[in-house]
């Protein structure tokens, strides 16, 4: 028998959530996203979706996948339109849609990352630049207006522009539409930055599960499953470990510069 | 979605029997001796010969019978179609007539020799790909072809794209069983539909995957580039065939006996 890809994995991820999922390569992350939309169904347990059992065999699964819409890693290599709409168009149209309300999806999915439809809708994807087809892609997948958004690695080779840009608009729905958006990445610095949640897999099951602060004071448990904390944070431990009461909870920049001027004010006063 | 998990490139079992040992070019030339006397070949008793000394390589190869009679399965519907063409079409001496159906004897002695002579041609041949991996096959190939290179048969380079296309062939089910999924995940439906439909819905998966083979093939021919390949030309090779005496020995048991047969059956 194969082993066994995850096990004893239970968890609830509630509406409007922005949750992050880290793991090392090959603890499970891929194989958990995928039962999200029924692309994979459980050997045992049951999945369910708006309280709709996937695993039943008389769930539609096509209409599960509309609400759950699933960008997966370099999804720029999955486009096959000779234009962009046809291509941004594939989804609405497996819904069965009508002409205009595909082209008003369309419309809306392109300007959600940052194309004006007038401008690229006759044009070939294959003509644009990784970073732009990428953003492509994802608004195929937006076009089906998804209540849950699932992103695998969605910034993976891209330049720092083209990653702030994705990072930005994923942002940006969750805030704007309050769709619930999980984003499985390697990038501590990313996670810190965006999410209210953080799930961490470890060997097909879930090792940590909290929010940023919380999981992130796990330093060294995360260090042993290959993954690190991000640099600001690990920044803070340091000063901590040589003799500065720092409070290590920080996550970016601002807050360690913060903290960092509190404690040493505090310090210099307490010389005087 | 595992429908590509199970799929075997090439059906080598590994083994370290006499059969597994010999060169590559020794069970291509033994295989090519068999396919020429099975042609030639026209009565029971060469076939019945022919059989016996596969049955002899087969239990000197080690392989399980299993494997080598999986390789007929999927010749069942041919072997099926042949034998009843021959057993009703051929004229001759009626024996039975079911409705317009006239079985005669010589349709009886032809099917019955045209399905051995398939069976032994499918047994023999995947004995070669049962014990020769892939790559020594390749290396077989192009030694073999070696010759044809003065009149104009591009040995290395054939043999160089079939290294290549096995290669990569679990990558392309792999990125196959990939896109297959984005696209199902944007509601994509390649199960369902007639002939035309279904057709159609492949448009979604071909398209990406050809365009993904020319990148990755551009990939590959810049990579083998920066690591000097400039063709087979003065090329050397980490593994080396060489003829030992058992491969003497086997070629001329296996040319002899086929010819010897060929001549008297």
């Amino acid at each position: 028998m194969a082993k066994a890809a995850l096990t004893d994995v239970s968890i609830t991820i509630d509406d409007g959530e922005f949750v992050g999922l880290i793991g090392h390569t090959g603890s499970g992350k891929s194989t958990l996203i995928q039962h999200f939309n029924g692309l994979l169904l459980p050997t045992k347990g049951r999945v369910f979706v708006d309280g709709v059992d996937l695993t039943n065999r008389e769930t539609k699964l096509r209409m599960i996948r509309q609400k759950v819409g699933m960008v997966f890693q370099y999804p720029e290599h999955q486009l096959f339109g000779e234009t962009i709409l046809e291509d941004v168009g594939f989804g609405p149209r497996n819904m069965g849609l009508s002409e205009a309300e595909v082209i008003t999806r369309v419309k809306d999915a392109l300007a959600l990352v940052g194309f004006d439809y007038e401008a690229v809708k006759d044009r070939s994807p294959f003509e644009l630049s990784g970073g732009q087809r990428r953003r492509v892609a994802i608004a195929g997948v937006l076009a089906m207006r998804p209540s849950v958004l699932i992103l695998d690695e969605p910034t993976a080779g891209l330049d720092p522009e083209g990653r702030e840009e994705i990072l930005d608009e994923i942002k940006a729905l969750h805030h704007k539409w309050g769709i619930t958006v999980i984003l499985v990445t390697h990038s501590m610095e990313d996670v810190a930055r965006l999410v209210d949640r953080i799930v961490v897999m470890e060997k097909g099951t879930i090792a940590l599960d909290g929010t940023p602060v919380e999981v992130f004071r796990e330093v060294e448990r995360l260090e042993a499953m290959g993954l690190g904390v991000p640099q600001i944070t690990e920044l803070m431990h340091e000063l901590k470990k040589h003799g500065l009461h720092v409070n290590t909870d920080i996550l970016s920049v601002e807050q360690a510069e913060e903290e960092i001027i509190r404690v040493l004010e505090l310090r210099d006063h307490g010389n005087v | 979605m595992a429908m590509f998990k199970n799929i075997t490139i090439g059906q080598y079992i590994p083994g370290s029997s006499i059969i597994h040992r010999l060169d590559p070019r020794t069970k291509i030339l033994s295989t090519m001796f068999l396919i020429i006397s099975l042609f030639l070949v026209d009565s029971f008793w060469g076939y019945g010969l022919i059989g016996l000394g596969i049955i002899l390589v087969i239990r000197a190869s080690e392989i399980p019978w299993k494997f080598v009679l999986r390789g007929l399965k999927p010749l069942f519907v041919i072997l099926l179609l042949t034998v009843s063409l021959h057993l009703f079409m051929t004229e001759g001496e009626p024996i039975f007539q079911i409705w317009f159906l006239k079985v005669t004897r010589e349709g009886v002695i032809r099917g019955l020799m045209m399905g051995f002579r398939l069976i032994l041609l499918v047994v023999g041949t995947s004995l070669l790909t049962l014990t020769t991996s892939p790559i020594n096959l390749t290396d077989g190939i192009e030694s073999l072809l070696k010759p044809g290179k003065k009149i104009g048969i591009p040995a290395h380079e054939l043999a160089m794209m079939m290294t290549i296309a096995l290669r990569f062939i679990p990558t392309l089910l792999e990125e196959t069983e990939k896109i297959m999924k984005a696209q199902m995940a944007r509601g994509a439906d390649f199960q369902s539909g007639g002939i035309i439909q279904r057709a159609k819905s492949l448009i979604p998966l071909l398209v990406p995957l050809f365009v993904n083979a020319f990148r990755r093939a551009d990939d590959l021919a810049v990579a083998m580039e920066a690591r000097g390949y400039r063709g087979g030309e003065g090329r050397t090779k980490f593994r080396e065939l060489h003829f030992s005496k058992i491969d003497v020995i086997a070629i001329a048991i296996v040319a002899v006996s086929s010819v010897v047969v060929s001549i008297l059956f």
